[in-house]
């Protein structure tokens, strides 16, 4: 039986994520951990999360997660969600500068906090509700998906990744972001995948056919 | 591509029953907020919020059931409230499926509350609800003051000043209720709607008073509400989500559609 890990490091509500892939599993089993040790047993990982990113970060490395993840990735397939694809980029300007993991090159930003506009309505930060996603190609996570679906969004920074060819969706709110993100081993989603109904089920029953592929 | 503005139905829910009566559903079903939870997901609700109302503690248990099963099988974001009062409460609710707790009079009580639970659990799951009557004449700048008790006891705080206030502490979002409009289906306070939307930073809930659908275009374009909620107009069919969907949509609002999901 196939075995799916979600990485608890104290951080966030995991029963939505667990729910979710409970529902759409094919008999894995789906266990959330905080023991390096128990997660590097399973076929799959998740990594969610909510909250102040520095916090996280030295959760994780206090928990000795993050060389888990670091060897875990060079041969099985991880998923970031929302604060998991930030946590998975090189650095985040969140809280003066924060180091992180490093799968992909590239900074998370703050969404810019715009002067209320000359009719006094503003953009509201966090981005938070439904918004759409551009495939920017064709792949097997993006099976049984409509280009431009709905998806449920909450953060207020996003990643910018240095590799182009890195990112798999987009996302325009105010800038244009990239929204989903993949490399081998590695793909990682800024929207809630486990709130996003129909495509986010979709999503995560692809996540975990997925081969670990980048193309 | 934009973000989408939000319809989320609201269920009352009493001893485990959602009440205010709804009858889309045969007589059987009518009560059942797992039954209802199904059906509004289905119709393309973009959010959930259930509103317990039971008054004794006893029948509290009741409610955490009911999140749970619902989570389990509608896959939207879920807000709970009523009663929220301590990080202990916000756990609870968290741990049995709810993605957003709403927090309303412990906030009037002990604004910090709503700091410590931001800290704690993320802005992103802490719902500020604000519960407030127009207090100004009818010659005077308009003022509106947080009532509590379902608007029969005044606070004296004032609105404006009370949301930039609890946004500053880590609220993620204002669900705003206007308590001379509740319950009359006569529109929204799009006065009020508009000038908390305008003063904060996060996102506005409007609420409070839909009795059609140009109540919902009314309280999200001259409102600038990013959301919002209603009860009855779903609740007794008068119209389905897809309906107040397709009437925004018509009048160029952006609406999350079913058809590319």
């Amino acid at each position: 039986m196939a075995t799916v890990g979600i990485i608890d490091y104290g951080m966030g509500n995991l029963h939505s994520i667990s729910k979710a892939l409970y529902y759409v599993s094919s008999g894995e089993s789906i266990e959330i951990s905080a023991d390096p040790k128990v997660l590097a047993s399973k076929d799959r990982l998740i990594l969610p999360g909510v909250g102040a990113i520095g916090y996280c970060m030295s959760e994780l490395a206090r928990l000795g997660l993050d060389d888990m993840i670091h060897r875990y990735i060079e041969t099985r397939p991880l998923m970031g969600i929302c604060l998991g694809i930030e946590m998975l980029m090189a650095h985040s300007e969140e809280s003066g500068g924060v180091d992180c993991l490093g799968a992909f090159a590239g900074n998370t930003v703050a969404f810019a906090r715009p002067d209320a506009q000359p009719d006094g309505r503003r953009r509201k930060i966090p981005h938070m509700g439904w918004n759409q996603i551009r495939q920017t190609r064709d792949h097997q996570l993006w099976q049984n998906i409509h280009n431009d679906s709905w998806f449920y969004f909450v953060h207020s920074y996003y990643v910018v990744p240095e590799n182009e060819s890195e990112i798999l969706g987009k996302t325009t709110y105010g800038p244009e972001f990239g929204s989903v993100v993949i490399r081998p081993n590695v793909f990682a989603v800024q929207f809630h995948p486990e709130k996003s109904q129909s495509p986010g089920l979709q999503m995560l029953a692809n996540f975990l056919a997925w081969n670990g592929q980048a193309n | 591509m934009s973000l989408a503005k939000r319809i989320i139905p609201c269920l009352d829910i009493d001893k485990g029953r959602v009440v205010k009566g709804v009858k889309f559903l045969d007589v059987k079903q009518a009560g059942d907020p797992v039954e209802v939870a199904r059906r509004y997901d289905r119709q393309g609700a973009d959010e959930l919020v259930f509103l317990d109302i039971t008054a004794s503690h006893e029948d509290r248990g009741t409610l955490m059931e009911i999140v749970e099963q619902v989570a389990g099988e509608v896959f939207i974001p879920l807000t709970v409230g009523g009663g929220v009062r301590s990080l202990a409460d916000v756990r609870r609710l968290l741990s049995a499926g709810a993605d957003k707790v709403s927090i309303n009079t412990a906030a009037i009580n002990n604004p910090d509350f709503i700091g410590e639970a931001a800290a704690r659990y993320g802005s992103q799951c802490i719902v500020t609800a604000l519960d407030a009557k127009r207090v100004s004449k009818a010659d005077e700048p308009p003022r509106w003051e947080i009532f509590t008790h379902g608007g029969r006891r005044e606070t004296g705080i004032e609105v404006i000043g009370w949301a930039q206030k609890l946004a500053g502490l880590g609220a993620g979002e204002i669900l705003l209720t206007s308590m001379d409009k509740d319950g009359t289906q006569s529109g929204f306070d799009v006065e009020l709607t508009r000038a908390v939307s305008d003063t904060v930073d996060i996102p506005v809930i409007a609420s409070g008073g839909v009795g059609d659908l140009s109540d919902l275009y009314d309280g999200l374009a001259d409102g600038r509400a990013d959301a919002v909620l209603a009860a009855s107009i779903f609740h007794f069919g008068t119209y389905t989500i897809q309906e107040a969907k397709n009437f925004l949509a018509e009048r160029g609002l952006v609406v999350r559609d079913l058809v590319s999901r």
